[in-house]
């Protein structure tokens, strides 16, 4: 990065800032080299991999099942999803069955992470633009989610609870209802958080029409999740790709439309991820409902675990398409894992989408773009 | 994975054709590059690069594998094909040492500029230290005191 550090001497207009790695609006340990004219940013250039902990590498030292405490870290606001693209891309590979319950409780938690990992989303977000109460008033709601997940896990960030084959535990007793009644707490919850800042006028106009970003920019750059649906692309990989009980669900996938300003600015990348929230919900409230039919079974771990050949499995997480690539060459070990990360391409759109923005703004950037800076490094 | 279906949309291209494939594949409609996988086969003495492909408009797969001497890796950019290549190809040069051709701006991006070596090779060892930072440590219940009295 040394080279890029190189003030302007000619018309001492030019200036270069320093943003990070320990700052704290950047979301985690990220760092931004800053070209600035004044208060209007020539371009930001992300700089990343101080939370790079060879996460790939690891997966080449364990075994397939060893691995799978080390995918919680990949994104460790959202590590259910990532559990699951591991167990699913194994399974995929080794050709194993996984038993009905399974799947609905992968769903449920999947879902319950979702919805927390929003809200940590949609409250920083309105933190790092000066709102500072919906943040401490929505992570409330964040702790009852945590509350649902250590019942069923033991764990409150990090779960470990998929398993290859399943998933580690049944859901205890009880926990069927504390979740539905939950839900029930959530719904009024998210219309108050509506009228508290999503459709606050101060907060509209500071991000309407903020940080645009077109259908085709977002496709080319390879944005993903709400940051794709913000810009308007109508795909889901739970709807299009399909995977799990996903095709038994009955959801909507909310795209931008610009309600507050154009398609695809900072807002409506807000908005999509306000209405996910609804759709989590009326997932797990369809899942707990169909769970009850299914046989008490709800792990097969598989018996011997040398697969070869390679298999890709695309999950949505809450930072859109997290896929796992694997290959097997017949070993306990896999001999290559890879991880994209929906994180990972919203900090590569960021040096040109930060172009001409003011300074204050890319604050708002990251946080509309939910970057996570261990998912980036991974 | 023994599904044939998806075995039908793979494509194994030579290094040079990659440019002009890519094109082609861009034209007909996969405007995702979803992932980019570079995978050390060391016993064969090549590196394959597995690109994963989407298109939104078909929902359709394609993948596209190119084998490289792994003594000498080199295969054409596609940053500007799609822009999502960029970081892609920047982090499995960093990783796996692949040198794409044509890149606008070919850093290492985890890595710290100054690393020496790709880790993610299957031969990599890493160095003893790092800017004279030792790169591992002696266990610390061995340096007890207790050890010298017995």
């Amino acid at each position: 990065m040394g080279e890029l550090i190189v003030a302007n001497a000619d018309t001492g207009e030019e200036m270069t800032l320093n943003m990070g790695p320990q700052h704290p609006s950047t979301h985690g340990v990220i760092r931004f080299v800053i070209r600035t004219d004044g208060e209007i940013m020539r371009e930001a250039v992300p700089d990343v991999g101080y939370l790079h902990r060879a996460i790939e590498h690891i997966a080449e030292k364990c075994t397939y099942e060893g691995f799978m405490p080390y995918t919680d870290r990949v994104d460790y606001v959202c590590a259910m999803p990532a559990n699951h693209a591991w167990a699913l891309a194994v399974e995929k590979l080794a050709g194993l069955e996984v038993p009905p319950r399974a799947e609905y409780l992968r769903v449920v938690t999947d879902e319950l992470n979702r919805i927390s990992s929003h809200c940590i989303a949609l409250g920083a977000m309105a933190m790092d633009i000066g709102a500072i109460t919906p943040f401490t008033y929505i992570l409330r709601e964040r702790e009852y989610v945590n509350e649902l997940l250590e019942m069923i896990c033991g764990a409150r960030l990090t779960y470990n609870y998929h398993r290859i084959g399943g998933v580690g535990w049944d859901m205890p007793a009880g926990w069927r209802d504390k979740v539905l009644a939950w839900c029930d707490h959530f719904a009024p919850v998210m219309d108050e958080f509506d009228r508290l800042i999503t459709n606050n006028e101060l907060f509209v106009r500071r991000l309407a029409n903020l940080a645009v970003i077109r259908a085709d920019e977002a496709i080319d750059y390879g944005l993903v999740g709400p940051n794709l649906r913000g810009s308007g692309v109508d795909f889901d990989v739970r709807r299009d790709v399909p995977y799990s009980i996903y095709p038994k669900l009955r959801f909507e996938v909310p795209v931008g439309r610009g309600l507050c300003g154009s398609v695809g600015d900072a807002w409506d990348r807000y908005w999509v991820r306000a209405q996910e929230w609804r759709q989590s919900v009326a997932m797990v409230r369809q899942c707990l409902e169909q769970i009850d039919g299914t046989d008490k079974q709800f792990w097969t771990p598989p018996k011997k675990l040398k697969p070869v050949g390679d298999a890709m499995a695309r999950v949505e997480a809450a930072r859109g398409d997290m896929s796992c690539y694997v290959v097997g060459d017949g070993g306990a070990n896999a001999y290559r894992a890879r991880f994209r990360t929906g994180s990972f391409n919203a900090m590569g759109i960021i040096r040109e989408t930060s172009r001409g923005l003011m300074i204050a703004d890319l604050v708002a950037l990251i946080a509309s773009l939910d970057v996570v800076a261990p998912e980036i490094d991974r | 994975m023994s599904d044939e279906a998806a075995r039908a949309d793979e494509l194994r291209v030579p290094a040079a054709e990659w440019r002009a494939t890519a094109a082609r594949l861009r034209a007909d409609g996969f405007d995702f590059l979803q992932n980019l996988t570079a995978v050390d086969w060391i016993k064969d003495e090549r590196i394959e690069l597995v690109y994963h492909l989407w298109s939104y408009a078909r929902r359709q797969e394609r993948v596209v594998r190119i084998d490289l001497a792994r003594a000498q890796p080199e295969a054409p950019s596609v940053a500007d094909v799609w822009r999502a290549a960029d970081w892609y190809e920047r982090e499995q040069f960093d990783l796996l040492g692949v040198v794409f051709t044509g890149h606008p701006d070919l850093r290492r991006i985890l890595m710290p500029a100054d690393w020496v070596g790709h880790p993610m090779r299957k031969d990599y060892v890493e160095a003893a230290s790092y800017n004279g930072m030792p790169t591992t440590r002696a266990n610390t219940l061995e340096l007890l005191p207790i050890w010298d009295k017995k």
